[in-house]
């Protein structure tokens, strides 16, 4: 064989076989033991150290995840599977079957069947709508369609449909961040499973809401009589409580205000 | 006043990310924020200095020796290097905890950075000696360094400059990088 094809193959394996046992030593001698956490987040990351994230590479982003509280959803690679398995990872023990949560807009009110009481020709952002004398829709605790919390939302589980926000439940990765966008706090975090929800947030009386609305909520507590303590009455506004069972299809078809929707 | 060309020549007029296009990768990815910008760069010019020195060892004790520099140079610095970059990673850990904190993270990420590489091997083309090695790594490091932290400092304000919704994010970015590269350009001739 060609003495030089010899002589490379030698030292090159060489030097990585030196290389390598020195890592090794090193390794076992030198290590620093760390939190475990981070190693098992930075597991659920690619490791290409692409540092699209903005951190320094994917164990950066997992120690900031682990001490520095950074949103979960910064690594484009692995999406929002890999923001799940992050969440996994952190915040919930699967022994215990802690659940899902997913963002849910609590309006239907939309450009069919809501009111607009003025014309808004400003910025297009929900809060800017909304600094300028409380909005331009009638109902002044409905979704007031300027789009912010679409644009909020790192994994576009958001559009807008016929003027209102809605959410696509299986894209969505509750990293909550519509939730802080929203100037009417109308995004709340419900369980994944429940598929029956009020979807009105307004506290105004029967008579108020039907002016402004067509399917908002009246207060009239027919949704309670049907579904037990599974929805209770504040003031004006039913609410569902999550904590329940609540499988009553018929508290759809029932409800006056139409409001009770399947999401 | 021949090395003071070569850290002219290296960190202004053949700047390494901006006329030879190395190490661009951290350079749109850690460009968001100024600190992080600064860790990258301080760590950055740690490891390609120690690489210079090693690789230039490398090639004089154990490639040449054995006429293996003219065709295994690449695979031999890119074994060196990222070997050399762990064992920094993993003694700097150990022995200086707070160079660590502030350095540590970013060294995966220039393990097999180019702009290493390139370092090394433009060292060999241009045959320095080990001196004149090291100072050249320095200074293209350093070159890299002054580039990333313009970039980073134009990338924060553009971030709130409010442009075309075709342009934002990414994209107007390497805009300005080019435009930023455009800019360097204006250097050339000053070192011949």
């Amino acid at each position: 064989m060609d003495p030089i094809i010899i002589s490379s193959t030698f030292w090159i394996g060489g030097v990585g076989l030196v290389s390598a046992i020195a890592l090794a030593v090193a390794d076992k001698f030198l290590t620093v033991p760390e939190d475990p956490l981070i190693a098992k987040v930075t597991e659920c990351l690619p490791g290409a150290n692409c540092g699209g994230c903005g951190f320094a590479g994917c164990a950066d982003y997992a120690r900031a995840i682990v001490k520095e509280d950074a949103e979960l959803n910064l690594c484009a690679p692995v999406g929002s599977a890999g923001a799940r398995a992050i969440g996994a990872v952190l915040g919930r023990d699967p022994g215990t079957g802690a659940e899902r949560k997913v963002a849910l807009v609590l309006c239907c009110g939309d450009f069919t069947e809501a009111l607009r009481r003025s014309y808004y020709n400003g910025i297009a952002e929900c809060s800017a709508a909304q600094a300028t004398a409380g909005g331009d829709k009638g109902c002044t605790y409905g979704c007031l369609g300027y789009a912010s919390c679409v644009r909020s939302c790192p994994v576009q589980a958001i559009r807008l449909e016929k003027g209102i926000a809605k959410v696509n439940k299986k894209l969505c990765i509750s990293c909550a961040k519509c939730v802080a966008t929203c100037p009417r706090k109308l995004i709340k975090l419900v369980p994944f499973k429940a598929e029956i929800h009020v979807l009105c947030s307004s506290q105004d009386k029967g008579p108020v809401v039907k002016k402004v609305c067509g399917t908002g909520c009246l207060g009239c507590k027919i949704c309670t009589k049907l579904a037990g303590d599974a929805i209770i009455v504040d003031g004006f506004l039913a609410k569902v409580d999550y904590s329940k069972e609540l499988n009553n299809p018929d508290l759809i078809t029932k409800c006056p205000g139409k409001c009770i929707r399947l999401a | 006043m021949e090395y003071l060309m070569l850290l002219v020549s290296a960190i202004l007029v053949n700047n390494f990310v901006l006329s030879r296009f190395l190490g661009i990768c951290p350079f749109l990815g850690v460009s968001k924020s100024i600190p992080t910008a600064m860790g990258m760069s301080g760590a950055v010019i740690f490891v390609i200095t120690i690489a210079s020195a090693v690789t230039w060892a490398f090639q004089k004790y154990l490639l040449e020796p054995f006429g293996l520099d003219k065709f295994l140079q690449t695979l031999a610095f890119i074994l060196v290097i990222a070997a050399l970059v762990q064992l920094i990673d993993i003694v700097m850990k150990r022995f200086a905890p707070p160079l660590h904190a502030a350095l540590g993270i970013y060294l995966p990420l220039i393990t097999t950075n180019c702009a290493v590489l390139g370092v090394a091997v433009i060292n060999m083309k241009d045959g320095n000696g080990f001196i004149k090695s090291v100072l050249f790594g320095f200074a293209a490091s350093v070159g890299f360094a002054f580039a990333l932290l313009i970039f980073t400092g134009l990338r924060e304000k553009i971030d709130r400059a409010d442009p075309p919704r075709c342009f934002k994010g990414v994209a107007i970015s390497l805009v300005t990088a080019g435009l930023l590269s455009l800019a360097f350009m204006g250097f050339s001739g000053l070192v011949k």
